[in-house]
């Protein structure tokens, strides 16, 4: 992606878009490619005024409440079974969730 | 009978069902029927567990008649529970084809707390998918319509149990709000909705919209039976790292002693930034109107700046985006829920199954999110939006030292038309400018009926600091009571 | 389209012509009783999707919630390592999608490591001392585990469909980062292999990981550069994944030395990858190729709050620290007297701490070792397992020192003994009952026994009588034959003589 969001002109075009989709895991469609280009464009132009406030020297917020230090003794806490575990799933096998194949390597 | 129990408040009921003048099962019963009779028009409701609403209140009355207290001040009294908490004996889809019939292996905290009350739980609410969307039109099972006028929405995303309220089919509701989606659709259909403090109800088993943000609260139709409420679901929750470690605010007592009318001494701040333009003239004038009636129950009114409030609903589309993206990697068709069996290897499937599963409003916002996280925008977007909630947390902070607590509209305009602003993501948005500073926050806020404009209900919302909860509930508790009972809507099957 | 096969390059000609570049990534299976996130078990080896709860399998609405027990595990790793604790840090999603993780997200640290810049001091085979730089020590949690049908050899190419097990999904992971290894010359495979040595040592005397690495409790990633020699630049890295024995590390980088040399030298470019070892042959081969660039989108986790460790905290922590493996050989070295060469004996042979425990439990030092590094290694090495997995304590192998030391057992006696006890027949003293192999101490019994072999042989008798003490021993030979080895030859020999004078 080559954008740079004080640029102006379309932030986003299809490819990034495509690019967003396959980072996501999500096939849109040729159709939805075109709407999203043109809808998240609009959105990301306007969520860009959070730039406009001089904030250099503020510290982000990332957790609303101020706590720290939530910590949970090292108990064993009862779980699922495994027919528990694995109603849900699509398909299993030998009490496994079974899964296409995969195409990727661990990382 | 029917039609007089589905009338009363949640504190009546509780009042005839513990002193045996009628059971908790012809209660439950009532309000079934009702939801026979309306929710074909309504759609409040995406499951309605009559069979284990009527075995919890049967238990109910078993208790009672053995002699037993009753296990909460609420017990026998039927909610109507979002379907964004998870519940062992009943489907639980967040309104998403995604999770179409998953059955959760266990119940959230949430959920778990209004059992051990004794509360019935009738069924699983409507609601925007994921709980994105201010109009429950987002939701995969179809939109719900608003009481008051069926052509219009009910707000959202908890617009199932904010519409359950009004059309008497529950006298009690469970939320969540992530932006408004408790107070947006209060309003919208002349209900109270509460968003407690962040930390103040347990997130454990609330299917995650944005993280940092959610919040389940109580809904009702009074400030009292929200407040009841509040203090069953509210509390330390030791599986929930968020979750305050501190007594729920006492808030029943704090909504007698407002009902008293007298509010001496509290000071009221009117947030500038919350007013004027952008808000509907009606809703305008009948906020102007509820600050009067505050002035008159002795509150100092005074004016306040938030000036960094506007900004706010960026940020907010900027973090709750980002969040998103990443909550809801989990719904890839492998373990649970939907798979779409397109392709031949996983990660095809994967993909087929989260185009397929997902709206366009979630697909949106997993975009949006995924690219504001993205290697070398995460400065500029989620960076900065983190840089602008401290400042919200700020003005806040600053305001609270001039006032009490601080009121606005909970929405700039009443329900509008459904269809209206579906092709226009952005002007949806914007429907929420009020109720997001809170969320930001972690700050705790409330919306009240405040009269009609144009014949549709407006809210009043009163914001109170973290865990400040009780002022806010006495404020809205004397408002309530100076105002005289709120108009309903008449809900013909 | 087929990669160019470069050749190899002889290490001698490597080592002439480039500087290597090291880095290690650590990962070390944390064994506290539940997970990093969840009150899940995360014992080895359980029957699949047995071990899990909705936090582990990220079903929708579960949160995690922090173990305590991992966190000091971690700041005790950090404070051994010489670490900075940070008074502050958090917990953030690395989003990638991939089944093996149920969230599609790893929760781990990112740029607020809890342990951060320290060294590790490398003792090396001659003696010397290598410093390693640590650049962090940082907290996540394991994946789960995915087994592949119907491809070849259960590898995931090829394969038709995977199975997924969860068991291991959250298991408290730390990961340890060393800064840039500069300077190593040709002992960069020694000192790969030392530093992954030693921190295995080291991990195991904190007692917060079993560190094995077959089990893969400790998992091991070599990141390699070569740059021309003295040019003080850095090349392009590769990552090589699936190392899983301390030879592997040695082999490995020897392995991407010689071959980035080649690709380098036949004027190529080192690809930036990751590779995969094979055991089998000792070399390395390049993993799929990824379609889009990774983003991993890294962000605070809004579901956990930050971690704050107060200076008490860290320093209770510090006094938790045990006697760190070099500081503690270098004692015993002293207390026991052994030479360089003795040291590293025991060292290699895994026996440091059974002999520390043997002595603790009684044993003379001297008796202790002999037991561990002859007899008892003897045994292991016949069964093929690691010294430490023999069916016998120290504190039964100190017993039979003391039953030996007491006279109570012959040295013959004691080897009967242990091997009862490796049979699994008992303890030290049953397996003696059980096998009578007490010394034959009832005097009446023993004076029998050697007036009929002085009756037997009384030509002997004569010689002995005679000044020859000497042939005592045909007698004692005798005593000993007919109490089937039982008699204390000592005393034996006491009653021959005097019956003789």
């Amino acid at each position: 992606m080559s954008a740079d969001p004080g640029a102006t002109g379309p932030t986003l075009g299809r490819d990034e878009v495509a690019h967003l989709a396959r980072l996501a895991r999500l096939a849109v469609t040729e159709d939805e490619l075109d709407l999203f280009a043109r809808q998240l464009d609009s959105i990301i132009e306007w969520v860009a005024k959070v730039g406009e406030i001089a904030a250099a020297d503020v510290p982000p917020t990332s957790h609303a409440v101020p706590l720290q230090n939530v910590f949970r003794p090292d108990e064993l806490r009862p779980g699922l079974t495994q027919e528990q575990a694995l109603a849900g799933a699509p398909a299993s096998q030998d009490g496994r969730f079974r899964v296409p194949r995969i195409l990727g390597e661990e990382q | 009978m029917t039609s007089e129990l589905i009338r009363k408040t949640a504190a009546e009921l509780a009042e005839l069902i513990h002193s045996k003048q009628v059971s908790a099962v012809e209660v439950a019963q009532a309000h079934l029927d009702r939801i026979a009779e309306v929710d074909g028009t309504i759609h409040a409701f995406l499951h309605v567990a009559a069979d284990e609403a009527l075995k919890s209140a049967a238990l109910v009355d078993e208790a009672l008649a053995a002699g037993s207290e009753p296990a909460s001040p609420l017990a026998g009294v039927p909610l109507a529970l979002k379907d964004v908490f998870t519940t062992i004996d009943m489907p639980t889809t967040a309104g998403s084809k995604i999770l179409e019939g998953w059955r959760p292996p266990y119940d959230a905290t949430v959920t778990k707390k209004l059992r051990a009350a004794g509360i019935t739980i009738l069924g699983k609410t409507n609601m925007d998918e994921f709980a994105m969307g201010s109009s429950t039109e987002y939701s995969a099972y179809g939109p719900t319509r608003n009481p008051w006028d069926l052509d219009r929405v009910p707000g959202g995303s908890g617009g199932g149990s904010a519409a359950a309220l009004a059309a008497f089919e529950a006298p009690l509701a469970i939320g969540t709000d992530t932006g408004g989606s408790i107070r947006q659709p209060a309003a919208f259909t002349g209900t109270v909705g509460v968003k407690p403090t962040y930390g103040g109800v347990s997130r454990y088993g609330l299917i995650a919209c944005a993280s940092s943000l959610d919040q389940g609260g109580p809904c009702a139709r009074t400030v009292l039976d929200a407040a009841l409420l509040h203090e069953v679901i509210g509390g330390h929750d030791p599986l929930d790292s968020t979750s305050i470690d501190q007594p729920v605010p006492a808030v029943v007592d704090a909504v007698r002693q407002g009902a008293s009318g007298d509010l001496s001494g509290v000071r009221v701040g009117v947030v500038r930034e919350l007013t004027g333009e952008g808000y509907q003239a009606g809703v305008q004038a009948a906020f102007d109107a509820a600050v009067q009636q505050l002035e008159k129950l002795g509150a100092d009114v005074v004016e306040v700046s938030c000036p960094t409030f506007p900004t706010g609903i960026a940020a907010y589309y900027l973090i709750l985006p980002s969040e998103v993206s990443s909550n809801l990697a989990r719904f890839d068709a492998m373990r649970y829920g939907l798979r779409v069996d397109q392709g031949s290897s996983a990660e095809e499937v994967m993909a087929a199954t989260r185009e397929s599963g997902f709206g366009p409003e979630v697909k949106r916002r997993i975009m949006l999110g995924t690219y504001a996280l993205s290697a070398g925008y995460y400065d500029a977007y989620y960076g900065q939006a983190q840089k602008v909630r401290t400042l919200i947390a700020r003005d806040f902070a600053a305001a609270f030292e001039q006032a009490d607590v601080l009121v606005s509209p909970t929405a700039p305009t009443t329900a509008f038309p459904l269809g209206d602003k579906l092709d226009d993501p952005l002007s949806m948005y914007l429907n929420d400018l009020a109720t997001i500073p809170t969320n930001l926050a972690g700050t705790a806020a409330l919306s009240v009926p405040c009269g009609l404009a144009d014949g549709l209900p407006t809210g009043l919302q009163v914001m109170a600091p973290a865990m400040g909860e009780a002022v806010m509930y006495r404020v809205a508790a004397a408002y309530e009571a100076a105002r005289g009972p709120a108009p309903t809507p008449e809900v013909t099957a | 389209m087929s990669a160019p096969v470069y050749d190899l390059v002889d290490f001698d000609e490597v080592v002439e012509k480039f500087d290597p570049a090291l880095g290690l990534e650590v990962h070390v299976e944390l064994s506290t009783k539940t997970k990093m996130f969840c009150g899940c078990p995360t014992t080895f080896g359980a029957e699949p999707n047995t071990q899990v709860c909705p936090t582990c399998l990220g079903l929708p609405g579960s949160l995690p919630v922090v173990n305590k027990a991992a966190v000091e595990a971690a700041i005790r790793i950090g404070l051994a390592l010489n670490c900075s604790i940070a008074p502050w840090c958090r917990f953030a999603r690395k989003n990638y999608f991939y089944p093996d993780m149920p969230k599609n997200f790893q929760t781990s640290q990112y740029d607020e490591p809890i342990a951060f810049d320290g060294y590790l001091d490398v003792v090396l085979d001659d003696g010397e001392t290598f410093r390693v730089g640590i650049e962090r020590a940082h907290m996540e949690e394991d994946t789960g585990k995915s087994v592949h049908i119907g491809g070849a050899d259960g590898r995931i190419h090829g394969a038709e469909y995977s199975l997924l097990d969860y068991n291991r999904a959250g298991v408290p992971l730390i990961e340890i980062v060393t800064k840039p290894i500069l300077g190593t010359r040709e002992r960069a495979p020694e000192i790969a292999r030392a530093y992954v040595t030693a921190l295995r040592d080291l991990i195991k005397a904190l007692g917060v990981s079993d560190v094995r690495m077959d089990q893969g409790s400790l998992r091991c990633d070599v990141n390699l550069s070569l740059a021309p020699r003295g040019s003080g630049e850095l090349g392009t890295r590769t990552e090589t994944k699936n190392v899983n024995s301390l030879r592997s590390v040695e082999r490995a980088v020897r392995h991407e030395m010689c071959r980035q040399a080649g690709v380098l030298l036949a004027g190529g470019e080192v690809v930036q990858e990751t590779r995969h070892f094979l055991e089998d042959t000792a070399s390395t081969r390049p993993g799929r190729r990824k379609e889009t660039s990774e983003d991993y989108r890294y962000f605070p986790e809004p579901d956990l709050v930050p971690i704050a460790p107060s200076e008490e905290w860290i320093e209770e922590l510090r006094a938790t620290l045990p006697e760190l493996p070099w500081a503690r050989r270098a004692r015993l070295q002293k207390e026991w007297q052994l030479s360089d060469e003795e040291l590293r004996d025991l060292v290699n042979a895994g026996a440091l701490d059974l002999i520390e425990a043997t002595v603790a439990a009684g044993a003379p030092a001297d008796d202790a070792r002999a037991w561990w590094v002859a007899y008892l290694t003897q045994q292991a090495n016949a069964r093929e397992i690691p010294l430490d997995e023999l069916p016998i304590t120290p504190a039964q192998v100190a017993r039979v020192i003391e039953l030996v030391k007491s006279g109570e057992l012959t040295n013959k006696l004691a080897r009967e003994a242990v091997n009862g006890v490796l049979a699994g027949e008992g303890d030290v003293d049953e397996v003696v009952a059980k096998r009578g192999l007490a010394v034959v101490s009832d005097e009446g019994e023993l004076v029998a026994a050697v007036e009929a072999a002085l009756a037997a042989q009384p030509d002997v008798v004569e010689k002995i009588r005679g000044g020859k003490v000497q042939a005592a021993g045909a007698i004692v030979g005798a005593v000993m034959k007919a109490t089937g080895g039982k008699a204390d030859a000592k005393r034996v020999r006491e009653l021959i003589l005097e019956r003789c004078s």
